[in-house]
């Protein structure tokens, strides 16, 4: 069952609503990979971007996703637009709505934005990132890999590496795969991975080498530069030797361990280049599984009380 | 005018007076405090089972004039400080321009003088725009009466400048109001770096923020030997270090403000901005070490920080949210609801903390009922409970997260001067 109006993240979402959410993906995988099963039930729908931020991967998939079922896909280069008059957040949302748009998906550098822009249209809101806080569609595509992969959550080791303090990947993979029943461990540096986290129900080690073992799952994030304040470690030949990962350490892990990144990469720093072009490696078919998760968020949002 | 006040409870600490009596008001004076006065009067107040007390004087209010008048004004700020039943208020210097000079100051006065229905004593900053770069115009500053100095919304970050305006400022016996915030600890934070930043996937703003500057300006205030209050203590570790200070006999004074008493980081909710303040709200641990500092006078101030702001510049993302709550109209029912029905203070020690330590560090001749002083007086119903209303706010601003919280303790009468101000609860028609 999934009757909401917004996916904001999902720390809110039920272990229900995350299956419902990955059962519909597995439906609508078909469609990207077969043209001729591409549909347009989605075609009384009009869907548009509005990236406060940059993307590749996210903002593409959401348009292609709507494209393959028929939507009507509009972006609104926030750079090019009225935002850069000064006009605000919640305006420039009720313009939006004014114009018949039925799904708003936003990525903006503030956590909360895409609440308060909930709050505020009639239109279903996507968030597509806010600040350090969620990014809750990559966690669903995540999710859906290691479902593909694994067949189960109960019981599963997950560690994610990295960046964690500024990430929102890593939080709402925590949300998910707690949720779910996975075990999962982050780790990094101190600098980058707080204890408060703890209190989110997961392990927190600054031990590579003992975070990966006996994982079923590594998942790197890359550094953000951006978000940083003070530099965290000393160099970056420092960190990609005490806290990267090369095909050394994933031996710690188990056998058939899925190594996983939500991109952009940054080679050689988090991942080797081995590891990440290696044969545990499903980082390209994430991608492919972001187009499958959001054709299904898009369908359940906009077909919500039909 | 003559003013009977019959048969309240009469609290009156600098003299050591907590009894039920009467007071009559001559003119501007208080003329005689006691039992069964039987002389007429042109005004008689029936003040049963009310609180007369010495009229409340807060030590930190933005009132936003000049340069912010869509936020408050000396006019709306002076009558939402009446019925709060404030008699007095210093008013915080980070307006535009910045009160950093004499001619701001006499702008200020010149506006109170027209406007106002209650005292105000403007506070001027401590650097020149309050840039952090030199020092403000603080001795002619002085010359036309301001109370104290301060950087309020930031800290001198240079600790020899800092040192140097406690030096500079001690000559003309003026405190110095810090506002303690580090802000490269403080690094982007948006609530208190607890649990709920970590739900909320908010940036922290750690409690060493603000304890690291308040160890330091305890530090030079020492060695200058001048005249330090600590703006809005919000952690358990600050009033460790008052508690220390005052143990060396440093002299320091310290304030805490209503919300950091009342709500922790528990209490925000969603991504509402109206629980956004600067300090944060902190932990269940941080506000009992606040109350439990108020009950052993580490803390020794209570002010409200009234912080008006547009619906704008609250009604937007988080992070871009202003911070601050309004305060004037919330803090005795606070007050009361949150320390002396729960018995951390008596209603003497409330008073102490609302009218005659304020009082005490502007060296003013206010915060008693002694015969022969101002009269300015608040009366205060302790036992009326009610549903706090923020449409029947006269601050412009409604900017709080305590619109709709039940709470105990009503103002009814504000007298300054001599003068009823607030009837009943009402400002009077003739102020409005």
């Amino acid at each position: 069952m999934f009757n909401r109006k917004d996916l904001l993240g999902l720390r809110d979402l039920s272990e229900n609503e995350i299956m419902t959410i990955l059962e519909t993906a597995k439906i609508m995988k078909e469609k990207i990979d077969n043209p001729l099963k591409r549909s347009d039930e989605l075609k009384s729908a009009s869907v548009v971007t509005l990236f406060y931020e940059n993307s590749t991967r996210t903002k593409m998939s959401f348009m292609l996703a709507g494209d393959y079922l028929g939507a009507i896909v509009k972006d609104l280069g926030v750079s090019t637009s009225s935002v850069n008059k000064g006009e605000s957040l919640i305006d420039t949302g009720l313009n939006l709505d004014q114009m018949g748009i039925n799904v708003m998906i936003i990525r903006h550098s503030m956590t909360g934005a895409p609440h308060i822009l909930a709050k505020n249209v009639n239109a279903s809101v996507v968030n597509a990132g806010d600040g350090i806080n969620e990014h809750p569609t990559q966690a669903l595509l995540d999710l859906f890999t290691i479902l593909d992969y694994k067949k189960r959550f109960k019981g599963l080791n997950v560690t994610i590496l990295g960046d964690i303090s500024h990430s929102r990947v890593a939080r709402s993979n925590v949300f998910g795969l707690t949720k779910l029943g996975a075990k999962v461990t982050l780790a990094g540096p101190s600098t980058l991975v707080s204890n408060s986290m703890k209190s989110l129900g997961v392990d927190v080690v600054t031990n590579i080498p003992k975070a990966v073992s006996n994982a079923d799952v590594v998942m790197g994030l890359r550094i953000q530069f951006e978000r940083q304040k003070a530099m965290p470690f000393p160099s970056l030949r420092e960190y990609s030797s005490l806290f990267g990962v090369n095909n050394d350490i994933l031996k710690y892990a188990k056998d058939d361990v899925l190594v996983m990144h939500p991109g952009p990469v940054n080679r050689g720093i988090e991942f080797s280049t081995e590891v990440i072009d290696g044969k545990h490696s499903v980082i390209n078919i994430q991608v492919k599984n972001g187009v499958a998760v959001r054709m299904a968020i898009l369908k359940l949002l906009t077909e919500r009380g039909n | 005018m003559n003013i009977l006040i019959k048969n309240g409870r009469v609290i009156d600490p600098v003299n050591n007076i907590d009894k039920i009596c009467d007071v009559l008001v001559n003119g501007e004076k208080i003329v005689r405090v006691e039992e069964n006065i039987s002389e007429s009067a042109e005004k008689i107040i029936d003040a049963d089972g009310l609180w007369v007390v010495p009229g409340l004087i807060d030590l930190h209010v933005h009132l936003r004039d000049p340069g912010f008048e869509k936020k408050e004004t000396i006019r709306t700020g002076s009558r939402s400080a009446a019925m709060g039943g404030f008699t007095t208020i210093c008013c915080m210097p980070n307006t535009k321009p910045v009160i950093d000079n004499e001619i701001i100051v006499e702008y200020v006065n010149m506006k109170a003088n027209r406007d106002s229905v209650v005292n105000i004593l403007p506070i001027g900053s401590i650097t020149k725009g309050q840039k952090g770069e030199e020092l403000a115009d603080i001795g002619k500053m002085a010359d036309v009466g301001i109370c104290a100095v301060s950087e309020d919304g930031r800290s001198v970050e240079n600790a020899y400048l800092m040192k140097t305006a406690l030096k500079y400022a001690s000559m003309f016996n003026l405190p110095v109001f810090s506002h303690c915030e580090d802000l490269n600890l403080v690094a982007k934070g948006q609530i208190n770096a607890g649990d709920k930043a970590s739900v909320l996937g908010l940036r922290g703003i750690s409690n060493d923020s603000e304890e690291v500057i308040v160890s330091r300006d305890i530090i030079l205030a020492d060695s200058v030997n001048a005249r330090l209050h600590l703006c809005h203590m919000s952690t358990k570790g600050c009033v460790e270090l008052i508690r220390q200070a005052k143990e060396r006999g440093i002299y320091v004074t310290a304030e805490v403000t209503p919300h950091h008493f009342t709500l922790t980081e528990d209490d925000i909710c969603d991504y509402d901005s109206n629980y956004k303040m600067n300090p944060p709200l902190r932990t269940k641990e941080d506000v009992k070490a606040l109350k439990q500092a108020l009950k052993d006078n580490i803390i020794e101030v209570i002010s409200t920080d009234h912080a008006p702001h547009h619906t704008d510049d609250k009604n937007c993302e988080f992070e871009k949210a202003a911070n601050g709550i309004i305060g004037l109209e919330t803090s005795v029912c606070l007050a009361i609801s949150e320390l002396v029905e729960t018995e951390v203070l008596t209603p003497c020690q409330l008073i102490e903390k609302m009218s005659c330590n304020p009082a005490k560090i502007l060296n003013l001749d206010k915060g008693t009922l002694s015969l022969g002083s101002t009269a300015d007086i608040t009366i205060i119903d302790p036992k009326q409970e009610y549903i706090i209303n923020t449409e029947k706010f006269l601050s412009k601003a409604r900017n709080t997260p305590f619109n709709g919280r039940k709470v105990k303790g009503k103002v009814l009468y504000t007298i300054i001067g001599g003068n009823v101000i607030v009837e009943n609860g009402n400002l009077r028609e003739e102020f409005k």
